[in-house]
């Protein structure tokens, strides 16, 4: 009977948390993970990309996303989109073509897969012959025509994937019409590249991979011309008018053909290799734009030098006697040009070329002289250095916010002003509530402080701490500093950089105050950089203090890495954040919590062998504590070298490979009693194979011990002003929790505003708390009389919040990776607990206390804590009585980086790193969802719709 | 020495009263001793707390012959079944300790200072099949000493036989506290964890459980072996004198409970250092909460709670000090099934 009258089961209760809780995934952040594909329309003016894991992600102007998955989870080979209509054809790696389409819904566009095909050839024939190596989607938005291995070109009805066999064009069809001189040595071969004519829909181009092009009549069936290359084909450009088309070729070379009536087999009007002499690599693309002023813009795919720059990956434009090569940092996937002219035009006038590189999206803007970048509002690279970690805060003043951008953008006056070219779609999303902030650390020792607001991750402003250390790299070393007279004449493009010059700068924690704009920010080699916001550039010397750890400990061998040097003297730094303080903890192990209480101008830090209190306001170290268990050798002696394991698995791996080889050489070397060998072999194979099946996964049980390593790493730190000593009087407090389950608490002595820089700041140890169950705490927080989480710092005096309630009795939440635990204040009692591992196992990961807000009722909120698990599980925990309320499963148990990634907003969202480049955003609350809600409507049809198909879309490209 | 004295049988008092009165009796007030009494099988058993205190003062017909030796030179293995029919003279012995050079004997504390590290409890409510097996962990010194591993067991469902994923006991560490209960087995199949089922859990999540666990673990299994089962005939050996002191601690050996309940409490405590360095445990904030014992050392923890401990070498020896302290169990549960399945056994 006790169990139907829990308090979990108040209906009230349940209707209240049907109101405030809600899980959804609701967009992903950042840029897709190997894409493989890129698809363009000029007509709905939305690119597609397609990734190897069978995701198709479309994009228009900011804001308008829609993403969709294939159940089979193939590579995306091909995108093309139906010329005039709101639907595209996808081609995946197992052959099979996918019809999608935006249909509108409940006033928002949705992308849902319609039809899935897969071409079937004549019983018993090869499945080469049916193998998809070209699609065209027509014109007459009927048919598709698909080109294929065998060189037979299919004709299947849309949407319903119909195959009309009788207009099947067989190779052995098109060699018929040709003389015999032109096809006795050559068969066909497959099909690269389909293109139909840009002024008669009747005529298609084929080209066939051993070079030979047919320009084919669909209404009769009869190839009306035919041109003859010397060399593989690669792919096929028809210029504007249809009096001329481009090949370009696996040679590095590209070849121009006329087209008039008067010659059925013309020869080539130009043939060029553009960066010859020597051998040259393939161009695998090429794009003939015409212009009103009469000077093409050719842009072109490869085609460098195979011998001195054939690892490039690179595209070229020439325009008139402008010459670029792009350069990118990871291989190009596909590229399109897009233009803002009619689509009647005569001229096709290119605005800007946009490039799918492996790990970034490029857009060059062609208008603007020197062809600069243009910043894309969305897909940026967040792994341009690999993330080390993240940070977010919610409801950034407008003040910080404008400032931050202002500070940005002067960082990125590189960048071309050219409004966003592919600007499809509407958003029909609400403005986002409230403008927030995600800080992202990086390797490389960046800070990149991203708005993340709305559906559009952008980047506003980037900080590099490398600048107050001495390093090998010369920042002042510039990849892009080539000569005039360079050939090839090569240009850098991209952000995409993963090669940190020292692991040591990498960023380990991040602390921003949003209302004084103070931002503390720790790495790897135990560096703490205090900094403050300044609008104008400044050169400065950073004050510089360090922090030994191991005060009183003796003896002891620091193994790891050397602590950073600094650079002596003053040093300049751009607007923005500045830094003024750099602490160094001794010895150099890596930052693992840190606070800052802007008010009372103090900085906390740890790491795994203490934790100190930094005062900023006088730049003096206020106090240094070692939790360091004397027996703890590995957290002395520093982390294990990367380097050197890796170079132990390595030799160990060639031991490996040489035994086994030595040990088949004896086998083989042994041929008198061959049989006999073999059977002891077998036999032994087996024994050794039972043995493995017999010793399957197994886990030790063992109690955890004071004496296990890393029992002093710091996990979290705490600023709180509590009643600590005595419940009359209150006072500011620091609290730190270890790995070893020990909360150690400090009272501090603020002297006030008037004397501040007068009087030292004082501490002193005042409590000690051993947890018995000695699991790593990872969060401490203090409530209110009321039962309320304290106020972050300046919030109340920003008039953001409530004064906490200090006439009550506090309490003291202690949150270890185990049990959650609430002690009264001061004197510490525990009043009650939450185990969660003990009763399902799982350990708690990440801790937060969110606010959620009611989606009925405008006025009422509650602050929960969300809590993330190893089991990737996320749990919402009410306060302060620690009754779980509702459980939702969000990241796979086995996504290890994407728990550790994960981050928690204050109003009940978060992100995780889903691959090195994207955060997928969720949200457990039903009031604060950012999600992508978009419309895209179908502009008219224009009556000679066919010369659309010729821009980006209309390229049959097989990839390689 | 003989002394003569009556007592209320229907009023016998505490132990402690009884022990002064000894004591006073005697003329002995400072001197710790050990009192035994002969039950109606003829045995020597020890009286040192108010349950067998009263158990001897039921059983005296109407005589109750009381022994008493000095603590110093008590001879421990006096006490036990069949001791006094093997020791004839087992008076003189007692009282004239240095008579005669005897082989000397392990010396066993008595059973107050033992403390339970392992049981099997809620035999009445558990299939035959399973076993209910509750692992004292006290201080740090002693690992619990098992593996686990993924497996698959049998299990009869709705559509016949079906193989399902299980956890299992895959090794036992020698001298490790499992193996020195005898309670657990390699190959065992591990369903429940503290009274939370296992199945659908990851061998990794049924670790974690068991080390949150690990000062008071409760597991329940499935013995591989299932030939040491209980054999329960009747309802008298199905009641409460079989099951042990988690289900009914009210019939249970007083010392056992109440070790039983401090280790429990302290458990739960963390312990708080103030500021003037003395470590405590922290008290509960309930209104009932507990007297607060202040610990000069956070060391001392551990000690209290391990004084008395023996190594397992001598196992069978505390097989014996184990149907002590059961004296007054079910007495027509034959020796065998005594030792394997109510008992507690003490270290």
């Amino acid at each position: 009977m006790r169990r139907f009258l829990r308090p979990g089961h108040d209906p009230v209760r349940e209707r209240l948390k049907r109101d405030l809780f809600q899980f959804n995934k609701t967009v992903e952040h950042g840029f897709p993970h190997q894409p493989s594909a890129l698809g363009y329309s000029p007509f709905l003016h939305l690119m597609a990309i397609g990734t190897r894991s069978g995701a198709i992600k479309l994009y228009g102007a900011p804001g308008v996303e829609f993403m969709g998955l294939h159940e089979e989870n193939n590579t995306v080979m091909q995108i093309h989109f139906i010329p005039d209509q709101c639907q595209l054809v996808t081609l995946l790696d197992d052959n099979s073509l996918h019809l999608w389409s935006l249909r509108q819904h409940s006033g928002a566009s949705e992308l849902r897969e319609e039809h899935r095909f897969t071409l079937k050839g004549p019983p018993g024939s090869p499945p080469s012959a049916t193998q998809i190596t070209a699609v065209l989607p027509h014109s007459s938005r009927e048919v598709l025509y698909l080109g294929t291995e065998s060189g037979s070109i299919f004709v299947v009805e849309l949407p319903s994937f119909r195959v009309r066999e009788d207009r099947t064009i067989t190779s052995e069809a098109v060699l018929q019409q040709l003389p015999e001189d032109s096809c006795n040595r050559r068969s066909c071969e497959l099909v690269e590249a389909l293109q139909e004519h840009p002024k008669n829909p009747d005529q298609i181009l084929i080209g066939y991979s051993r070079g030979l092009i047919v320009l084919w009549d669909l209404q009769n069936s009869k190839a009306t011309h035919h041109f003859l290359g010397s060399q593989q084909l690669e792919n096929l450009y028809w210029q504007r008018d249809g009096s001329k088309f481009v090949s370009c070729h696996s040679d590095g070379s590209y070849t121009q053909w006329p087209v008039s009536s008067d010659n059925r087999q013309p020869e080539p009007l130009e043939s060029l290799v553009p960066y010859g002499p020597f051998p040259c690599k393939a161009i695998s693309k090429i794009y003939w734009q015409t212009t009103r002023n009469g000077l093409p813009y050719i842009i072109f795919q490869g085609g460098m030098p195979r011998a001195s720059y054939g690892d490039r990956h690179s595209i070229t434009v020439i325009h008139g006697s402008q010459q670029t090569a792009f350069d990118f940092t990871s291989r190009v996937i596909d590229f399109f040009i897009t233009f803002s002219s009619e689509p009647a035009a005569e001229f096709e006038d290119p605005s800007a070329l946009v490039v799918l590189a492996e790990e970034e999206l490029v857009v060059i803007d062609l208008r603007t002289a020197g062809w600069p970048a243009v910043q894309p509002p969305y897909l940026a690279s967040l792994h341009c250095s690999a993330i080390t970690c993240s940070h977010h805060v919610s409801n950034i003043p407008l003040k910080l916010w404008e400032r931050i951008i202002s500070a940005g953008s002067k960082q990125n006056v590189q960048y071309s002003r050219m409004p966003w070219p592919i600007n499809g779609g509407t958003n029909v999303a609400p403005d986002p509530p409230q403008r927030d902030l995600l800080l992202t650390g990086h390797e490389d020792g960046t800070v990149r402080f991203w708005d993340a607001s709305g559906v559009c991750l952008h980047l506003l402003y980037k900080l590099s701490t490398v600048r107050v250390f001495l390093t090998d790299a010369d920042p002042n070393d510039n990849m892009n500093a080539l000569g005039e007279d360079e050939w090839p004449p090569l240009r850098k493009v991209g952000t995409f950089d993963p090669y940190s010059d020292d692991p040591r700068l990498g960023i380990q924690k991040i602390y921003l105050c949003k209302y004084s704009g103070y931002l503390a920010v720790a790495g790897t080699a135990g560096q703490v950089l205090v900094m403050e916001l300044n609008d104008e550039d400044a050169e400065h010397v950073v004050d510089h203090a360090e922090a030994d750890l191991l005060q009183d400990q003796e003896g002891y061998r620091w193994k790891g890495h050397e602590k950073l040097k600094t650079r002596d003297g003053p040093v300049r730094f751009e607007a923005g954040f500045q830094p003024f303080v750099l602490i160094q903890c001794q010895p150099p192990a890596v930052v693992t919590s840190l606070a800052l209480h802007s008010e009372w101008k103090l900085a906390a830090f740890g790491t795994s062998h203490g934790f100190g209190l930094f005062d900023h306001q006088q730049k003096r170290l206020v106090f240094v504590k070692c939790t360091l268990h004397p027996s703890d050798q590995l957290a002395l002696e520093g982390p294990l070298s990367r380097v050197k394991s890796l170079k132990k698995s390595l030799r160990q791996s060639f031991r490996r490979i040489r035994r086994s080889r030595v040990s088949s050489r004896k086998r083989r070397g042994v041929s008198g009693n061959a049989s006999e060998v073999q059977e002891a072999n077998a036999k032994f194979d087996q024994d050794a194979l039972q043995e493995m099946e017999l010793a399957p996964v197994q886990r030790k049980i063992e109690a955890r011990s004071a004496e296990d390593s890393f029992t002093g790493f710091v996990r979290t730190l705490y600023f709180a002003d509590t009643f600590l000593r005595d419940s009359s009087r209150h006072c500011p407090s620091l609290w730190a929790g270890t790995n070893g389950g020990t909360v150690h608490a400090f009272c501090l002595r603020v002297p006030p505003a008037e004397r501040r820089m007068d009087e030292p700041v004082r501490a002193e140890q005042a409590k000690e708390i051993q947890l018995m169950h000695r699991a790593p705490v990872v969060g401490i927080l203090v409530l209110d009389g009321r039962g309320t989480p304290l106020p972050e710092p300046l919030e109340v005096a920003h008039d953001l919040s409530k004064s906490p309630d200090m006439q009550g009795s506090h309490q003291l939440l202690v949150v270890s990776e185990e049990q959650l635990k609430v002690f009264t204040l001061p004197k510490v009692s525990s009043k009650l607990k939450l185990k969660l591992t003990a009763l399902e196992g799982c350990r708690v990961r990440k801790v937060t206390v969110a606010n959620f807000g009611s989606c009925k009722t405008d006025d009422y909120s509650e602050n929960n804590l969300a809590v993330l698990t190893n089991l990737g599980d996320i749990q919402i925990i009410s306060l302060p009585l620690l009754k779980l309320q509702i459980r939702y499963p969000c990241i796979r148990k086995e996504d290890v980086s994407g728990i550790a990634s994960c981050v928690f907003t204050k109003y009940g969202q978060g992100f995780y790193l889903i691959s090195p480049s994207e955060f997928e955003r969720f949200s457990l609350s039903t009031k604060w969802l950012v999600e992508p809600r978009c419309v895209v409507g179908a502009p008219e049809a224009t009556s000679n719709n066919h010369v659309h198909s010729k821009s980006g879309l209309g390229s049959a490209a097989r990839r390689s | 020495e003989f002394r003569r004295f009556s007592l209320e049988r229907s009023k016998p008092g505490k132990f402690e009263e009884f022990y002064g009165l000894l004591q006073h009796v005697h003329k002995i007030p400072n001197v710790d001793v050990l009192v035994g009494y002969t039950d109606i099988h003829g045995d020597l058993l020890p009286i040192n707390n108010d349950d067998n205190y009263h158990k001897a003062v039921s059983t005296a017909n109407p005589l109750l012959r009381i022994f008493i030796q000095r603590k110093e030179d008590a001879d421990y293995s006096a006490f036990g079944t069949d001791t006094m029919t093997r020791k004839k003279n087992v008076l003189s012995n007692v009282l004239r300790a240095d008579n005669h050079k005897k082989k000397p004997h392990i010396v066993i504390s008595m059973p107050q200072d033992f403390r339970p590290v392992s049981s099997i409890i809620d035999v009445d409510i558990l299939p035959e099949t399973h076993r209910r097996v509750r692992l004292y962990k006290y201080g740090t010194d002693k690992p619990l000493g098992f593996y686990i591993r993924d497996g698959s067991s049998v299990r009869v469902t709705p559509h016949g036989l079906e193989k399902v994923p299980g956890i299992f006991i895959s090794r036992l560490v020698p001298g490790g506290l499992a193996q020195s209960t005898g309670l657990l087995a390699v190959n065992d199949e591990v369903l429940e964890v503290n009274g939370i089922e296992v199945s659908g859990k990851s061998l990794d999540q049924v670790t974690d459980m068991m080390i949150a666990n690990s000062r008071n673990l409760i597991i329940t299994v499935r013995p591989a072996n299932q030939r040491n089962n209980v054999v329960r005939n009747s309802r008298t050996s199905g009641s409460s004198g079989q099951s042990t002191e988690s289900s009914l601690p009210s019939s249970t050996p007083n010392i056992l409970a109440n070790s039983l309940q401090g280790e429990e409490e302290s458990d739960e405590e963390d312990i708080i250092i103030e500021d003037n360095g003395e470590p405590q445990q922290i008290p509960k904030a309930a209104p009932t909460s507990e007297s607060l014992e202040s610990l000069t050392q956070m060391e001392l923890l551990h000690e209290s709670t391990q004084n008395g401990f023996l190594p397992s070498s001598e196992m069978n020896l505390n097989h014996s000090a184990g149907s002590i302290s059961m004296e007054y169990e079910v007495q027509d549960a034959d020796h065998k099934s005594l030792e394997e399945d109510g008992t507690i056994i003490t270290l």
